[in-house]
């Protein structure tokens, strides 16, 4: 369960969710390796996007009463971005897509480097939104 | 109508279930409310943040404490 963050990030305590594509292609392993690192450092909990598609309640009123959706996708087909919309939610999210950051699909291996520089960007990103 | 509400028991926790109980008793419903503190019962409806309002099984919200005239029209569109 999502807790308030309280890490020190500048983030104040507002309520933000992950959700990475977590596609099979080496962009979506990339954008699912990123998102888990940056809910480690604590301004974001990781979310079931999963769930949303699933249509499954919970997950889509959880998704509804987030103050920000971070969502992560490997490619231009945006499928985080697309099943959220899919329900209805567009609002408050910030949207990342790897492969605007210079990541080409099939040819990224989900390393350090490229796992960093996702990090980097969703930090970026909510910093930009605060 | 069974109506839960998720949550630890803090401070809008409280203001929900009173929020929900007093629309529910403007309906003229018959209902009965239910507390869920448990974390895995929580979870296991799917919701990630709290407090939560649920109308027979299904989470209408999260992380909100929606007023009384919000919970009267998800009351009157669940029954």
């Amino acid at each position: 369960m999502q807790r308030k963050s309280n890490s020190g990030c500048a983030c104040g305590g507002m309520t933000n969710l992950l959700l990475p594509c977590s596609g099979a292609a080496d962009t979506g392993e990339i954008a699912d390796r990123a998102a888990r690192r940056f809910a480690g450092r604590g301004c974001a909990g990781m979310f079931c996007l999963a769930g949303v598609g699933a249509n499954i309640s919970g997950f889509i009123a959880s998704a509804r009463g987030a103050d920000r959706l971070l969502v992560v996708d490997g490619c231009k087909l945006d499928c985080g971005l697309k099943a959220l919309q899919e329900k209805g939610i567009s609002e408050n999210i910030i949207h990342l897509r790897l492969t605007d950051l210079g990541l080409v699909k099939g040819q990224s291996p989900a390393n350090e480097e490229n796992v960093e520089l996702v990090v980097a960007e969703l930090g970026r990103k909510l910093n930009q939104s605060l | 109508m069974l109506i839960q509400v998720l949550g630890s028991g803090c401070a809008k926790c409280r203001q929900l279930e009173e929020n929900a109980r007093r629309a529910a008793e403007e309906l003229n419903l018959d209902f009965r409310i239910e507390k869920v503190s448990s974390l895995q019962e929580i979870m296991s409806f799917g919701v990630m943040l709290t407090p939560a309002l649920v109308l027979d099984r299904e989470v209408k919200t999260a992380g909100k404490v929606p007023d009384v005239a919000e919970i009267k029209k998800m009351l009157q569109a669940s029954t």
